[in-house]
């Protein structure tokens, strides 16, 4: 089997824009669930709204696409009712840090046994490049147009300290190491966080001095540092760039869970 | 056989759930519905249901529509706060024809109000509270036997339709204690299954399309967007949006006559009561001690879809008495359907109407 038989063929082609990063992160869960050799019956995709939340229109299984920001809870209900299937999450940075905060906090409190990967452009990329949660401070959106004063989320520390069993980021260039995080993320019992950064090129690179798609793609190859790394120059006191995105696994866990098949 | 009971309304509500095969609960606190989750708490996982108490009312909503498509038989119970708090969720089970119960206990408002006290002030919100145009049923209760019987019915009215099913009561039915026969067996109408081959969003002839349900091989895309008959986002196409909300206003609206559920008590009466919920009672008493056949009831146990072929049912009226605990919502909607004078008698601040104080309006025996 290849991770192609899961894509919805009749819905081609998909809404997103040219050079979207979303596109690569749908491939690499694909991917992941392909290594897991789950049956379609059996695995259930929700989201919210957003772009990232467009995903699950375009794979075959059964599917939610819900309300803005209520995909955990949605899945919550799922899970809960038959813990047998698999439910994996797609949601985007504005649909869980901004209006699903509240309910992204307790799903990774309780644990649920559920996957949730995360397309954080730092953008809401569907109404037209709005300030996020996670937009970083002095970037442009059309809501900062003088640059964001809000200090950003880190969704991963979130997800830690809330009490996820599994919490990884990557972004859109590490294709190989975040197929590879959604699976360990997959085989995790419990909530397992898996944040992938994505370029928005139509609503955050456009305006964020990245010209070109691939110019956002190079930032996050050379911006990234491994968290081991980063850690150390933690304990070291060593100041680390403002900018830097830390990636790699950054918990795995045994936390009690909630909703394992019993 | 069956079995007499001394049990509160709100008791009596999760019983008529739990006999109804309800196997899930996902709610939040609010006064005066808690005993309803409190005693699911109890009962559901003895009888390998799942109760979930969520972060809120908006994740309560939420987590019964994702239990719903599992095939379970899913509600909740809340009051005002937590009802406002459900709407955009509610519009999302209209829209993808999600069979669920929602009980709203339902006390003074607006905001915190009055949270031990009864109300009917959400009788238009649960009609309309969710934007955009649509159709639900709401069952209303006037005692306990009732708290029983029309839960049993709201989930088989929920999954016959495919629809949200509210069922209305507030804090006096919702806490109050009385005789309850539980019946031994309960009326159980099964979700129609989509059979196989059929698009997942193709109406029958009652405009209902058979239920795909999750994990049975259907591989069924449900969304809120507008979509067409294979569940697709179509969400720019005029046509298909009004066939779209058309048909789900139609399902239930066509169904009226026959899902109507009311009592007529002297139908060749001149004075006419007109109840729901609560009142009813304190009408009811008004017969009784007047004995008066010019005195006629008609209670209402489902306000939504509205029963206005029940009005003909008394054909020599001349005037309409409608107590509520509202400003006179479901009064304004009766009123729309008939030229015979309607006389409102609304009531706030949670006390029922007393007997003597509606049989005054009748101006009999005084
Ligand atoms: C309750 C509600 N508020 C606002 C919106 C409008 N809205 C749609 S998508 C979106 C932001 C999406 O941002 P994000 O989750 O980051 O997804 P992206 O499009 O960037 O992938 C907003 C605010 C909505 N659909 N519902
Ligand atoms: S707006 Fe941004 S996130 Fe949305 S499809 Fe376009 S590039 Fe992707
Ligand atoms: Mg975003």
């Amino acid at each position: 089997m290849s991770y192609d038989e899961w894509l919805r063929q009749d819905r081609l082609p998909h809404i997103y824009c040219a050079g979207c990063g979303n596109g690569t992160i749908i491939n690499c869960t694909l991917e992941a669930i392909d290594g897991m050799g789950w049956k379609k019956d059996e695995t259930i995709f929700v989201s919210g709204i957003g772009c990232s939340s467009r995903a699950p229109g375009y794979i075959v299984t059964d599917s939610l696409h819900t309300t803005h920001g209520r995909a955990l809870p949605f899945a919550t209900g799922v899970k809960m009712a038959r813990p047998g299937f698999h439910v994996v999450v797609f949601t985007g940075d504005g649909d869980l840090a901004a209006i699903g905060g509240n309910h992204f906090i307790h799903a990774c409190r309780r644990n649920i046994d559920i996957t949730v990967v995360c397309m954080n452009n730092q953008i809401y990329g569907m109404t037209g490049g709005q300030g996020s949660p996670t937009t970083p401070m002095g970037a442009l959106s059309t809501t900062t147009p003088f640059g964001s004063a809000e200090p950003a989320f880190d969704l991963c520390e979130l997800a830690i300290a809330a009490g996820a069993n599994y919490v990884a980021r990557w972004t859109s260039y590490h294709v190989k190491e975040l197929t590879k995080a959604v699976k360990v993320g997959m085989e995790t019992p419990g909530l397992s966080f898996i944040e992938a950064m994505v370029q928005c090129p139509t609503n955050y690179g456009r305006r964020n001095k990245f010209r070109q798609v691939l110019d956002q793609v190079e930032y996050f190859r050379s911006h990234s540092m491994m968290r081991l790394k980063y850690l150390q120059h933690e304990e070291r006191g060593e100041p680390v760039p403002d900018a830097t995105i830390v990636v790699g696994e950054f918990v795995n866990r045994k936390r009690p869970v909630m909703g394992l098949p019993k | 056989m069956s079995t007499i009971q001394f049990m509160q309304g709100n008791i009596a509500c999760a019983e008529g759930a739990l006999a109804a095969g309800c196997n899930f609960f996902g709610g939040y606190p609010i006064t005066p519905s808690t005993e309803v989750a409190e005693h699911m708490a109890v009962k559901l996982p003895k009888q390998n249901g799942t109760f979930i108490q969520m972060e809120d009312e908006i994740a309560s909503m939420a987590s019964i529509i994702g239990a719903s498509w599992t095939g379970a038989r899913a509600m909740t119970a809340t009051s005002g706060p937590g009802f406002s708090l459900m709407m955009e969720n509610i519009g999302y089970a209209v829209m993808t024809e999600t069979p669920c119960v929602i009980v709203n206990i339902q006390r003074g408002g607006p905001s915190t109000g009055q949270p031990t006290m009864a109300a009917a002030g959400d009788m238009m919100q649960c009609r309309f509270g969710s934007h955009g145009d649509y159709s639900i049923i709401a069952l209303c209760p006037s005692s306990v036997q009732e708290m029983y019987e029309l839960t049993v019915k709201a989930f088989n009215l929920a999954d016959r339709f495919r629809v949200p099913v509210f069922l209305m009561a507030d804090e006096i039915i919702g806490h109050m204690r009385e005789r309850i026969i539980i019946p031994d067996k309960v009326e159980h109408t099964a979700r129609r299954p989509l059979e196989s081959g059929v698009l997942p969003f193709h109406p029958e002839k009652d405009l209902v399309p058979g239920f795909p349900g999750f994990g049975k091989g259907f591989g069924v895309h449900v969304t809120g967007l507008t979509h067409d008959e294979r569940g697709y986002p179509c969400a720019t196409n005029p046509k298909l949006h009004e066939q779209l909300v058309m048909r789900l206003c139609n399902k239930i609206e066509n169904a009226r006559k026959e899902i109507a559920d009311y009592v007529v008590t002297n139908p060749e009466a001149e004075t006419v009561f007109v109840t729901y919920g609560v009142p009813a009672r304190s009408v009811e008493q008004v017969l009784h001690d007047t004995g008066s056949k010019n005195i006629g009831h008609l209670r209402l146990k489902m306000v939504w879809p509205f029963p206005e072929h029940a009005i003909a049912e008394f054909p020599n009226a001349t005037r309409f008495i409608i107590p509520e605990l509202n400003l006179g919502q479901i009064a304004r909607e009766f009123d729309r359907h008939t030229r015979v004078p309607v006389i409102q008698v609304p009531k706030l601040g949670g006390d029922l109407h007393l007997p003597a104080e509606l049989k005054k309006l009748t101006g009999v025996g005084i």
